[in-house]
């Protein structure tokens, strides 16, 4: 094709896009449509347990409710401060951008602490996996332990599902903070994983969650060092992409999880 | 970057400085009173496959609002629309083949054929 054009002398080398926008989108694109079949799996287990359970618990209080809808809350804000960022960078308004990427990571570090906080009080009050480790000192209420008892799958679907969005959000998080800062951010990730590994106590699950981070900063330094450059608007846009996704899920997620297991007094 | 990838980019660009903002500060009011409902249907005592669809229902219009507005879908070329949504929805639909083994499950017991 290319060959063609010169022997015409025309200025269209390329052969024109079939999709009318630049490869890293399309790309981007298609890994959203195989991590959306990774969720609708989790999800569709989740319903098919949920479905065919009669005694399926309802342990979610109030205060769990207002929890979730709070975390609903700052994903859908950090979905318009994304989509703001996405128009300042293509206005090239580098200041406003910056502003708008860090009020998404905010409001992103806001909903994995909320989710984190509501995983340890689930955890000690008895709600839990064979593979978190016991809290000390905390034998938890009976109504959990009955949970685990007699319908083990729902601790099992839970924290599976939410905890696989959990790390999703955390690598929106990381990839958000290079797109912003680029190598400024890498330190500051360090600082984050020391904190959250150790003002986390050794019980909890988060402390070798946090392990996650380190990962992170080690292949973002990769990425960084091996190819260094100034992300473009398109770069922001496919960013955001990945970060509207990840709120996409948790629309799923907050009714089926949580309302659809709501402890009605 | 490719010089057709620039321009791509540039293209693109171009046409999101022709969108409102406002219309994301709507779609983001929108997607709030979707969730307010939501959790006002949770409190509702109602039958789980009846809160199910409907709940489900109102994610599926929350989800539509995201992928169209935020992920800029709405704005793409047809054929994109069709063949990424399309793609998606008939995969998702294939799984959803399974889910009357669950209610099998719950009217009739493990052991029934």
């Amino acid at each position: 094709m290319a060959d063609v054009a010169v022997q015409h002398g025309t200025a269209q080398v390329y052969e024109p896009s079939l999709f009318g926008t630049y490869s890293k989108k399309i790309g981007m694109w298609l890994f959203l449509l195989s991590d959306s079949l990774t969720f609708g799996a989790l999800l569709f287990a989740y319903t098919y347990g949920r479905v065919s359970a009669p005694n399926w618990p309802t342990p979610f209080h109030s205060e769990s409710i207002r929890n979730a809808t709070l975390m609903t809350a700052f994903l859908l804000t950090s979905s318009l401060t994304m989509v703001l960022a996405v128009r300042a960078a293509v206005d090239r308004r580098p200041k406003a951008q910056l502003g708008y990427l860090l009020a998404t990571m905010a409001c992103g570090i806001a909903f994995v602490i909320l989710h984190g906080k509501e995983w340890s009080n689930l955890i000690a009050e008895g709600l839990t996996l064979p593979v978190f480790p016991t809290v000390p000192g905390h034998h938890g209420s009976k109504e959990f332990m009955d949970v685990a008892g007699t319908v083990p799958q729902f601790a099992a679907t839970f924290f599976g599902l939410t905890g696989m969005h959990m790390l999703h959000v955390t690598l929106g998080v990381i990839y958000l903070g290079v797109i912003a800062l680029r190598r400024k951010f890498i330190p500051i990730l360090l600082g984050l994983w020391l904190v959250a590994w150790l003002a986390t106590p050794a019980y909890s699950p988060f402390h070798y969650g946090a392990h996650v981070l380190l990962v992170g900063a080690i292949v973002c330094s990769v990425i960084l060092w091996l190819k260094p450059k100034m992300y473009d608007s398109g770069d922001v846009e496919v960013a955001g992409l990945y970060w509207h996704f990840v709120d996409l899920v948790w629309m799923f997620i907050f009714p089926l999880v949580y309302l659809m297991s709501t402890k009605i007094v | 970057m490719e010089a057709d990838q620039v321009a791509l980019v540039e293209q693109v660009a171009e046409q999101h400085r022709h969108h409102p903002v406002g219309q994301f500060f709507w779609v983001w009011g929108g997607l709030l009173i979707l969730t307010g409902i939501e959790v006002y249907l949770g409190y509702q005592n109602l039958e789980p496959a009846r809160m199910l669809s409907m709940l489900m229902g109102l994610s599926i219009i929350k989800a539509g609002l995201i992928i169209a507005y935020f992920m800029h879908m709405k704005f793409e070329l047809t054929r994109m629309r069709w063949i990424t949504m399309g793609s998606l929805v008939f995969c998702l639909a294939m799984m959803l083949v399974f889910l009357p083994d669950a209610f099998r499950l719950l009217h009739l017991g493990v052991g029934a054929r």
